[in-house]
Order: C-alpha cells, then sequence, then structure tokens
C-alpha cells in the first residue's frame, strides 16, 4: 500500500528584541550564567511582568509577512507546569486568542502552506545536567524571559523536502525582517514537526507522532524521513502508530519515543491576570504593515526583472537580505550586475565559507567591489589579478586602489612591447614552439605562463593569448615557407 | 491620652506645630508595643532600630518645618505580604522562611520617600488567605478589645497595630475583604481602593484579579491621607490605572446633603446577626439625619459572590503560589532525591491546611474537563455582578452594608469549619469581584465588641466614600475608643 505522509511544523524564533519580553534584562546571547537576571524574570515573589511593546510588533510583522489575520485584540495567558528551568512555575504564552492566525506561505511549487497562528510567549531557562555519578542540575536563567513567536502550520506538508523548503522559506522571511537572527544551532530557531500517515488519496488521516530535538533543517528533513520509514513499516505490518512525543537523536539518526499521550500534561492555561488584554489600533498595525521592508520572494522576483539575473543567482543571492543588499550596493558604485553576482556568488562566498562568516558578518565595502569590477572591465588590472586584489580587500578592508597602488599591480596592454616580450619568449623557447607547432596545443599555456613569468604576471592575458596566435602563426608560416623552400631546392 | 493612641492627623498637625517630635511618638508607640505586644501578637516582626534611626532623621526635618510629606515620621506597620529590601518577606508561611527580596513594594516605597517610619512586619493569614489571621504558620493575634475573639483577617496583624496603639496607621492587602473584615472587627478604619489605583508592584500575590493594598487607620481622615501617598500609577504593574495624583483630603468637609445612599436587601437578609443589623441601621439613621438620602436596592447575585470569588481566587492562588518549591528561595526541606518528591515534599510541608485547600480547589477549577464548568463559568458570572453594581451605581452615589455579617468570632470556632469561615466574607468579597472601592468605618459596639459599617463606591470614587465616612465620624465617636489608654471605654460615647 502508498502511505502519503501529513505534516505540521511548530516554529519558534527568539525575536531580537535587546530587552526580555516582561522586564528589561538584556537577551544577549552567550554571557555569563545567570548575569542577565532580575527579579521580574526570575518569578520572585510580588514581582510583576509588563509587555515589552516591541515583542508585540515583531511578531505583527512576522504575521503580516505571512499574510495572516492581525487580532485586534488577544491576550496572554499562563500555561502552567513544575520545571526547575521555569521560575514562576508558569510560562507566560497566548492560548485562545493568538496576536495573528490565518496565514500562508507558498513553496516553489505553488503550493500553498497555511499557518494556523502565530503568538507571543517567553522562554524558560536552560538545564545543564551534571555527569550520572554526580547527580545534580545547575540552572541558567539567562534566556528565561527571552521573547519568542512560535508559528504553527496546518498539516499541509507532504514530503520532508517540503517540510525543509518551508522551513528555509520561513527562516529567510524572518531574517528579512530583522525580528530574529533564526540561529538554529544558538537555539534561535527551533522546529517540532508533526507527521502522520494516511493510504494515498483518501481523506481520513492517520495517528501523528510529534517529533522533538530538531536541530537543523538536515535534521529536519531526515527525521521526517526517518518517521515516514517507521510508521509505514508499522502500518505494513499491520500494527498501529503510537500518539507520542519521539526524540530526533542525531548521532543515532534515529527517532526515539519521549513520552506517551497519556503522559501528556494539563497545562490549566488561564488569562494571566497580572497582564492587560492587547488591543491594537488598526492605524497602528496599517503602519507596521507600511514599515515591512521588500520580502525574499520579491526582492528575488525584482532581481530578475530588473538585473536580467539568473533565476539561480537571484536565489542565491536573495538567500540573504545582507547579501542581496549587497549586490544592490555594489551596483551603485558599479553597475555590471552578471559580474557583481558571479564575484559575490564565486569569490565572496567562498572567501566568507573559508573564514567562516555568515553574511550578517559581511564587512566588505560594497564600493570596493564595485570599483575592482571596473578595473577589470578597463583591462586596468586582469580577472586574476582582481581576484588577489579582493582577497586582500576581503582580508584588510583596504581599498582596491590602494592595494594595487602598494603593490605595483598593473596590467601592460601595450601590444607593441608584448609583441616584443612574445617574440623573445618564442625565440627562447624553440622546444614548446616546436612542440606546439606539431600539434601540442598545450605548449601554448606554456608559453603564456613564460611571457606572465618575464611580465611579473602584469600582462593582459587577452592581450597575450592574441598576441601568441599570432606569433606562432608567423613561426608556422616561416616554417613552412622554409619548409617549401628546401622542397623547392630539392625539387631542382 | 497617649501619643500613639492619636490619629496621624493629630500628629501631622502637633509636628508642624513642632510640639511633638516623631522620636518622642516612635517612643510611645514602641512602650505601648512592649505592654501589649506580647498578649496580641500583631507583629512577625519589628525593625525598631530602623525606625528609631529614621525618627532621628525625621526630628531634624520637623524641627526644621522641613517635613517631606504628611507621613514624614509617622510610625506604620506593613503587612509581612508587602516586600521591602532587606527584610525577610514570608506572608506567614512556613515555605517562605528566609526570604528576604532585594526589592522594594511600590506602596511601601513611597512611604518610605515620604518620610515614615517602618515598625515591622504584621502578622497575617498564610498568604492572606483566612478571614482571623488564626492561619499564620507563625501564632495567632488576639482582637485588642478581648483577646478571646480573632481580630479578623487575613491584615489582622495591621488592624490590630492600629487599634492598639502599637503603630499610628498601617498598610494591609484587601482580597475578599481583608482589610475591611478585620478592620471591623478591631473597631479601626479600613479601605480597599479600587482595583488598580494602588500599584501591586511588590505585594506577594495571592489573587492577581482582586488583590489591593489599602490603608487601616483610626479614621478616615487619616485613611484619606495613607491613601494620597500610597495611589497612583506604576510602570511596574500592568494592571495599575493611569491618572493625576488625587488628594483624597479635599472632599472630606462636603457635607453629605444631595448623597444617595443604598442599602442592597440581600445583605441585610438571612444570616445577619441581629444586634449588627440593630447597629447598622442605627448608623444609617445618622447618615439619613446628615442629609444623605436613603434608598432600598437589589443586588440579586450577591449569593453567587462566595463562590465566584472561591473559584477565581483559588484558581490564580494555585498558579501564583506554584512557584513556591523551595529551590531558588525560601524553606527547602532536607536531602537529595527526584525533582518530583522533592517538590511534594517542599509544599507539604511548607504549606497550610488551608493554602492547600485553596491550590486544590484552583487546580480543579482550571482543569481541563472543569475549566468550562468552574473558572470559565465563575468568570461570567463575574461579569455580571460586575453590571449588576453598575447598575446600582446609576441610582445611588454609595452602597452601605454591614462590613461582617457578625461579631468578632471566638478563636479556634471556625478553624475547622471553612464554609463558616467563608461566610464571614459575604459582605466584602463582591466589591473585589467588581474592582470597588470599599471602606468599613467603626459604627457601634455590642457585648463589648465593635462594629463595621461598609461604604462601597463607584470606580475611583475613594473621595466619594471617604467623605461619607468622615462626615460620618464627624458625628460619631466609635472610631475614637480605644482598647487601651484613656480611651478605653470609648464604645458608650454618643
Amino acid at each position: 500500500m502508498d502511505f502519503e505522509a501529513v505534516i505540521g511544523l511548530e516554529v519558534h524564533a527568539e525575536l531580537a528584541t535587546t530587552a526580555k519580553i516582561f522586564c528589561g534584562c538584556s537577551t544577549k546571547y552567550g554571557a555569563g550564567p545567570n548575569t542577565q537576571t532580575c527579579p521580574v524574570c526570575l518569578g520572585l515573589p510580588g514581582t510583576l511582568p509588563v509587555l515589552n511593546e516591541k515583542v508585540v510588533e515583531y511578531c505583527i510583522r512576522a504575521g503580516l509577512a505571512l499574510n495572516c489575520r492581525i487580532a485586534g485584540y488577544s491576550k496572554l495567558d499562563r500555561k502552567n507546569y513544575f520545571y526547575p528551568d521555569l521560575p514562576k512555575a508558569y510560562q507566560i504564552s497566548q492560548y485562545d486568542l493568538p496576536l495573528c492566525r490565518d496565514g500562508f506561505l507558498p513553496l516553489a511549487s505553488g503550493k500553498t502552506i497555511r499557518i494556523t497562528r502565530i503568538h507571543i510567549e517567553e522562554d524558560a531557562g536552560k538545564l545543564i545536567h551534571s555527569a550520572e555519578e554526580e547527580r545534580y542540575s545547575l540552572v541558567d536563567y539567562n534566556r528565561t524571559g527571552v521573547p519568542l513567536i512560535e508559528i504553527v502550520t496546518a498539516p499541509d506538508l507532504a514530503t520532508p523536502e517540503e517540510a525543509v523548503e518551508f522551513l528555509e522559506k520561513l527562516r529567510r522571511i524572518l531574517m528579512y525582517l530583522g525580528i530574529s537572527d533564526c540561529k538554529m544551532e544558538e537555539g534561535s530557531l527551533r522546529c517540532d514537526a508533526n507527521i502522520s500517515l494516511k493510504p494515498a488519496g483518501t481523506p481520513q488521516l492517520g495517528t501523528k507522532t510529534e517529533l522533538k530535538n530538531i536541530n537543523s533543517f538536515k535534521a529536519l528533513g531526515r527525521a521526517l524521513a526517518y518517521e515516514i520509514e517507521r510508521q509505514s513499516e508499522l502500518l505494513m505490518e499491520g500494527k498501529a502508530v503510537k500518539q507520542e512525543t519521539r526524540k530526533w537523536e542525531e548521532a543515532k539518526q534515529r527517532t526515539l519515543p519521549l513520552r506517551s499521550k497519556e503522559e501528556t500534561q494539563d497545562y490549566r492555561y488561564f488569562p494571566d491576570p497580572d497582564l492587560v488584554p492587547i488591543e491594537l489600533d488598526p492605524a497602528y498595525v496599517a503602519e507596521i504593515a507600511a514599515s515591512l521592508p521588500e520580502l525574499p520572494e520579491a526582492k528575488k522576483r525584482r532581481l530578475i526583472e530588473e538585473y536580467h539575473l539568473p533565476e539561480y543567482d537571484a536565489d542565491l543571492i536573495t538567500g540573504s537580505k545582507h547579501l542581496a543588499d549587497f549586490f544592490e550596493a555594489v551596483l551603485k558604485h558599479y553597475f555590471s550586475p552578471k559580474a557583481a553576482s558571479n564575484w559575490i556568488m564565486g569569490e565572496l562566498l567562498r572567501l566568507m565559507g573559508e573564514a567562516g562568516l555568515t553574511p550578517e558578518d559581511l564587512t566588505v565595502n560594497p564600493a570596493h567591489l564595485g570599483d575592482l569590477l571596473r578595473r577589470i572591465d578597463q583591462g586596468e588590472i586582469s580577472v586574476s589579478q582582481g581576484k588577489n586584489v579582493f582577497e586582500r580587500v576581503f582580508r584588510t578592508g583596504a581599498s582596491p586602489e590602494e592595494i594595487i597602488e602598494a603593490e605595483g599591480i598593473r596590467q601592460i596592454s601595450d601590444e607593441a612591447w608584448l609583441r616584443t616580450v612574445v617574440a623573445q619568449v618564442l625565440k627562447d623557447n624553440p622546444q614548446s614552439v616546436g612542440d606546439y607547432l606539431g600539434g601540442k596545443t598545450k605548449a601554448a599555456q606554456f608559453l603564456t605562463g613564460q611571457v606572465m613569468r618575464v611580465t611579473k604576471g602584469q600582462a593582459n592575458p587577452q592581450v597575450i593569448k592574441v598576441l601568441l596566435a599570432q606569433e606562432l602563426a608567423k613561426v608556422r608560416k616561416k616554417t613552412e615557407e622554409t619548409a617549401g623552400l628546401a622542397r623547392e631546392n630539392k625539387d631542382l | 491620652m497617649e501619643l500613639c493612641d492619636l490619629t496621624l492627623h493629630e500628629i501631622k498637625d502637633l509636628f508642624v506645630k513642632k510640639e511633638v517630635l516623631p522620636s518622642m511618638v516612635l517612643a510611645s508607640v514602641v512602650r505601648r508595643i512592649r505592654e501589649v505586644e506580647e498578649s496580641l501578637g500583631a507583629y512577625l516582626a519589628l525593625d525598631l532600630e530602623a525606625a528609631f534611626a529614621a525618627a532621628q532623621a525625621a526630628d531634624g526635618r520637623i524641627k526644621e518645618g522641613k517635613a517631606l510629606g504628611v507621613l514624614d515620621g509617622i510610625p506604620v506597620a506593613i503587612k509581612d505580604n508587602l516586600c521591602q529590601a532587606g527584610k525577610e518577606t514570608t506572608c506567614a508561611s512556613r515555605i517562605l522562611q528566609g526570604f528576604v527580596p532585594p526589592y522594594t513594594a511600590t506602596a511601601v516605597q513611597k512611604l518610605l520617600d515620604q518620610g515614615a517610619l517602618i515598625l515591622g512586619r504584621t502578622n497575617m493569614d498564610e498568604f492572606a488567605m483566612g478571614s482571623s489571621t488564626e492561619n499564620s504558620a507563625v501564632k495567632p493575634t488576639r482582637n485588642p478589645w478581648d483577646p478571646r475573639w480573632v481580630p479578623g483577617g487575613s491584615s489582622g496583624g495591621s488592624a490590630v497595630a492600629v487599634a492598639a496603639g502599637e503603630a499610628i496607621a498601617a498598610l494591609g492587602s484587601d482580597t475578599g475583604g481583608s482589610i475591611r473584615q478585620p478592620a471591623a472587627f478591631c473597631g479601626v478604619t479600613g479601605l480597599k481602593p479600587t482595583y488598580g489605583l494602588v500599584s501591586r508592584y511588590g505585594l506577594v500575590a495571592f489573587a492577581s484579579s482582586f488583590d489591593q493594598i489599602g490603608p487601616i487607620t483610626k479614621d478616615a481622615e487619616d485613611c484619606a491621607l495613607l491613601l494620597s501617598a500610597i495611589a497612583g500609577f506604576d510602570p511596574l504593574d500592568s494592571t495599575s490605572v493611569q491618572g493625576e495624583a488625587v488628594d483624597y483630603t479635599k472632599d472630606l468637609e462636603r457635607e453629605l446633603t444631595g448623597r444617595t445612599l443604598g442599602l442592597p436587601r440581600e445583605y441585610f437578609g438571612e444570616g445577619l446577626d441581629d444586634e449588627v443589623r440593630r447597629i447598622i441601621m442605627a448608623a444609617v439613621a445618622q447618615l439619613e439625619e446628615l442629609g444623605a438620602r436613603i434608598v432600598e436596592l437589589s443586588l440579586k447575585l450577591t449569593e453567587y459572590a462566595l463562590p465566584v470569588y472561591y473559584l477565581i481566587s483559588s484558581a490564580e492562588a494555585s498558579s501564583n503560589l506554584a512557584r513556591y518549591d523551595g529551590i531558588r528561595y525560601g524553606r527547602a526541606v532536607a536531602g537529595r532525591e527526584d525533582l518530583a518528591t522533592y517538590y511534594t515534599r517542599t509544599r507539604s510541608e511548607g504549606f497550610g491546611p488551608e493554602v492547600k485547600r485553596r491550590i486544590m480547589l484552583g487546580t480543579y477549577a482550571l482543569s481541563a474537563g472543569y475549566y468550562e464548568a468552574y473558572y470559565q463559568k465563575a468568570q461570567q458570572v463575574r461579569t455580571l455582578i460586575c453590571r449588576e453594581f453598575e447598575e446600582a451605581f446609576r441610582a445611588v452615589d454609595a452602597i452601605v452594608t454591614p462590613t461582617s455579617p457578625t461579631l468578632p468570632f471566638r478563636a479556634g470556632e471556625r478553624l475547622t469549619d471553612p464554609l463558616a469561615m467563608y461566610l464571614s466574607d459575604v459582605c466584602t468579597v463582591p466589591v473585589n469581584i467588581a474592582g470597588l472601592p470599599a471602606l468599613s468605618v467603626p459604627c457601634g459596639f455590642a457585648q463589648g465588641a465593635p462594629v463595621g459599617m461598609q461604604i462601597i463606591g463607584r470606580p475611583f470614587a475613594e473621595a466619594a466614600i471617604l467623605q461619607i465616612a468622615h462626615q460620618y465620624q464627624k458625628v460619631t465617636a466609635f472610631h475614637r475608643a480605644r482598647p487601651y489608654g484613656a480611651g478605653r471605654g470609648g464604645q458608650d460615647g454618643l
């Protein structure tokens, strides 16, 4: 029997506000344990939460970008459960009246994935467990009260690939909005997946499992693929899938049961009496809507139309807002879209990859790349010289002009002079010339290299190519004439 | 009369005339504390060293005529659920033993800013749950008029301290009557402000949508002074209300002519003690004589107030008190075990029976399958009760009822009968449900015990109910009766 997967995602994104959701503590990642806490986020008796308005604004931004309806009236609720990482023993979240509902996000195929809801909530602290035999756990409350949005999709995804594509698109949008770092490895983007199987072509849903501990895009695809495999094996054997929460085990590339449905907690949600309902003025929402940046999909379309970039280039460059902004900034200095795109996708991404940088860390001055492209186009330096110069621009931040000046880099295109150099090289390397004329075209490369050596790499390779061809042709002609004469002489 | 038996405004006038200095008042109060505290048990902790130091500084300011405010140099007691930086705050619970907050409640800070001398922390029912102060995990507090009686609760310690001259004024908190009922039982004036008027920041939460901090004083004028000092918007409390600072003394001297007061039938029916009824009706007659028009009215939903209150307040409490797990602060049980056992032991040993009862009740009311029938239904009825009051206030300026349906009961009498104890709040609870302001003023004595009259106002009409109380007190002397000193026996006055 053939099965179809039914997949829904619950995505948590940490919001990039400077302060926590209910107090003024910093949200900065990586500070010493418990250094970013106060009586409010520690939930000390008598303290009260005060909602950070930025959190509401950021959530609305996400909602608008994902085509949601923004609730004019929403509220915050308490989700009650005991755990040492939760100092109030309840998490302030949103239950039945989330800020955003009924949105959607289209995939490349044109298929639309519905967004059920987006709500705001506070993060919990972090437990650090000792080795088994030491039997203690440490708790860091720095993360307690860091604002999150939870984005819940309808079960519209049918394959692991669709799920990964959705998550990548979503991440791209959240980053464009500037509301989250979306770093899966730092936990600022987290994803749980619900998955069930049903016989192909039937409407009735199967029993679902919830997958947790998915820490990368790759893990999402693999965990879902594993689960499809596991569930279909069970169903083929006529066994039932258990409704449960399962944990993705990265090391062993498998999912394991975490807790069963019977163990699910009753969170006893109720409206938090310490906070007042969120009532939104439509004008305020409209103001936020007007301030939204161009989103990835729109930007991609525009790059294709405006600069005639290939789809591939546009997709890669709009993968990050920083990269796309950089691209357009380069064009402001020197308008050569395809060249700029090639250099960004080639040299820039290579150098960033080697340095372990993300587009957010990009510090190269776009004017420098523009300037470099102009110099290459004008023949002032060669492409290969340009690559060397760009590497130095990338590492030092110096301008191409400074580097070219300091290192005396220039390109010699003076044909008359280069012709004498080429002639001299041919004269000095009769063996190679002979090889070339004998049909070993590779020898031309050696000869080019010799010219570059003599000119200290400054010769214009284009010019060399032409001159070398001309000079070799002359030699060939001469040789042939000589040979002809010899033949004639012989005949005589 | 001893200085400690004077009102805040009397002392303030003496300060202005420089006839008396703060340290003299403090000395008198401390003398009284030495005399009576052992038998009354109003305080959980005294902080006299700090009070004396503050009094010395206040003396200097009073001498120079540079008082920080009307409270400068006034000895004040605060309930043990109000946080003060560096002072152990326990809510009279074992589970908070050793908890020293690093912050000060906004209301307490306002007292400190005005130069008030904080005497110490008063006894209460554990986490403010109770109507007799017998639920304190530390000790019971006795009624100064007769130690066999309870002082009411949960702000029993604050009410007793003021009544007995162990403080000039005090702060309490009122979730279902916890200021007004002990004020009535102890013969003092106590006011629960409109929800949102006084910041709750630093008040250890019992039921967040009901809790309010308020003054307990010797008369309405003192109440107005203390309320003026603590009221106002606080950015640290989202439920505190924006608004200009109000001087609640400014309307006190206006006459009652033209005011319409309503008597809700349901508050005068079954369960009301005959002597209490007689005394309240006499007080009402007095108000009529002062020019107020008295009308009868009906608040039909009154009978639902107690169940609504106990469902919602317990639900909120079950969540508010969940944080006491012994891990970060407060009392922790010894020994290492698994987490669930640790939680269970800490909470089993740390909470008293009444607190446990409410946590269980509230947890139940919020549980899946019961939420709609209990918590949600109660919230719906809450809305109806609010509307019923709104409706009533179209016809009247204030509503007058008994504060408690009975006289102070005997210690131990209702401890084994939680429902009888809950009935003590039957007249006060509806006010918290609707978030209205209300105060209790002494209006007579029966069998030597004080009786309190409750005056309920429209939202933020504290000035109006204080005016009614003050006009009443201008022609009566029940509020001047004192259980100790020269005022003793004052119940016979008038």
